[in-house]
């Protein structure tokens, strides 16, 4: 007999993410990857929100319980107005995938693809 | 960032690429191992007197703590610039104390070295709200699609402030920086080995024409 072992994918859309604070993402996203389920966010985080989700995860990295994320984004494109280009805001993000860094291992990427593995934990 | 924060640097932004600004701050970016430090320590020897930034190691995450040098004055092509330059530890999302232990460390070395490493990575995010511009250290054998490139290059975008692409290890066989150049052709990317200094003048021109 085969036994199943099973992962969590948590889909967040686009809709959730915009009416949420930077910190509030942030805090979803690590709560969820320490459970050991895998976060995938439609519309992403923006460039600094990336790096205080990098900075608030350093802080948790614990010895034999977290060593980390993965997280796997899409280089950020250009939009908006002309107006929110002059006060850089024209920056969004896109399609982001974070998980545990000992259960998501990044396969291949490139500007269009994101191909992953996800391990099922001990 | 707040509508304030953003108006500041867009102005600021706009009054330096007006003024062409002579002396600037800028920080070698990277993930662990790219050969920042190697780097780092070439510019010092070849532009100032200074001491060494610090030592490199084939382990990751050798520099675990920021280092500044000040008043690099840097000239190519018959202009000069003066630099402050800073060294900042490996950017990573991930540090696993097991890793370095495959490396011959002990195990109390791995965490304390673990430890000091997740430091290093706060504080490297911490200097990027104080530079000028960045020196992006890629090593060019390496896939340059990972998280760090992309959030670091994200960064410097959203704060519209000029980022110089470094292509290192080029002394290597299969160093490949067209690849680097396909993943990022908005920004300029020059080649190099920082190990043996080779197309070491390219680099100092385009940091004369990027940051000054």
């Amino acid at each position: 007999m085969i036994l199943m072992r099973e992962v969590q994918m948590d889909l967040v859309s686009g809709e959730k993410l915009e009416n949420m604070t930077s910190m509030e993402k942030i805090r979803l996203i690590l709560d969820k990857v320490k459970t050991g389920r895998i976060v995938v966010l439609e519309s992403g985080l923006t460039p600094d929100e990336e790096v205080r989700l990098i900075e608030m995860t350093m802080t948790e990295i614990r010895v034999d319980e977290f060593s980390g994320i993965e997280i796997e984004s899409y280089p950020s494109k250009k939009e908006g107005s002309l107006f929110d280009r002059l006060f850089g805001r024209s920056i969004k993000g896109r399609l982001t995938v974070i998980g545990p860094a000992n259960q998501l291992r990044t396969i291949e990427k490139d500007k269009y693809q994101i191909s992953t593995k996800v391990s099922v934990g001990d | 960032m707040g509508f304030f924060n953003g108006l500041k640097r867009s102005l600021g932004a706009w009054i330096n690429s007006i003024f062409k600004k002579k002396r600037a701050k800028i920080g070698l970016y990277g993930p662990p191992n790219a050969g920042k430090t190697t780097l780092a320590n070439r510019i010092v020897h070849d532009w100032s007197d200074g001491e060494s930034f610090g030592s490199v190691s084939p382990v990751p995450h050798e520099t675990r703590r920021a280092m500044r040098k000040e008043g690099v004055v840097i000239n190519a092509n018959g202009s000069s610039i003066e630099l402050d330059i800073v060294d900042t530890p490996g950017m990573a999302t991930k540090i696993d104390f097991k890793e370095f232990m495959a490396f011959g460390l002990s195990e109390a070395e791995a965490k304390k070295r673990a430890k000091e490493a997740t430091e290093g990575v706060i504080e490297a995010i911490k200097w990027l709200d104080d530079l000028d511009g960045v020196l992006l250290v890629m090593d060019s054998t390496e896939d340059p699609y990972t998280q760090v490139n992309v959030t670091v290059i994200g960064n410097m975008e959203a704060r519209k402030l000029p980022l110089l692409i470094v292509a290192n290890k080029m002394d290597l066989p299969n160093a490949s920086p067209s690849r680097i150049k396909a993943a990022f052709p908005q920004h300029a990317m020059v080649p190099i080995s920082a190990l043996e200094g080779s197309n070491i003048d390219d680099l100092y021109e385009a940091i004369a024409h990027n940051f000054g």
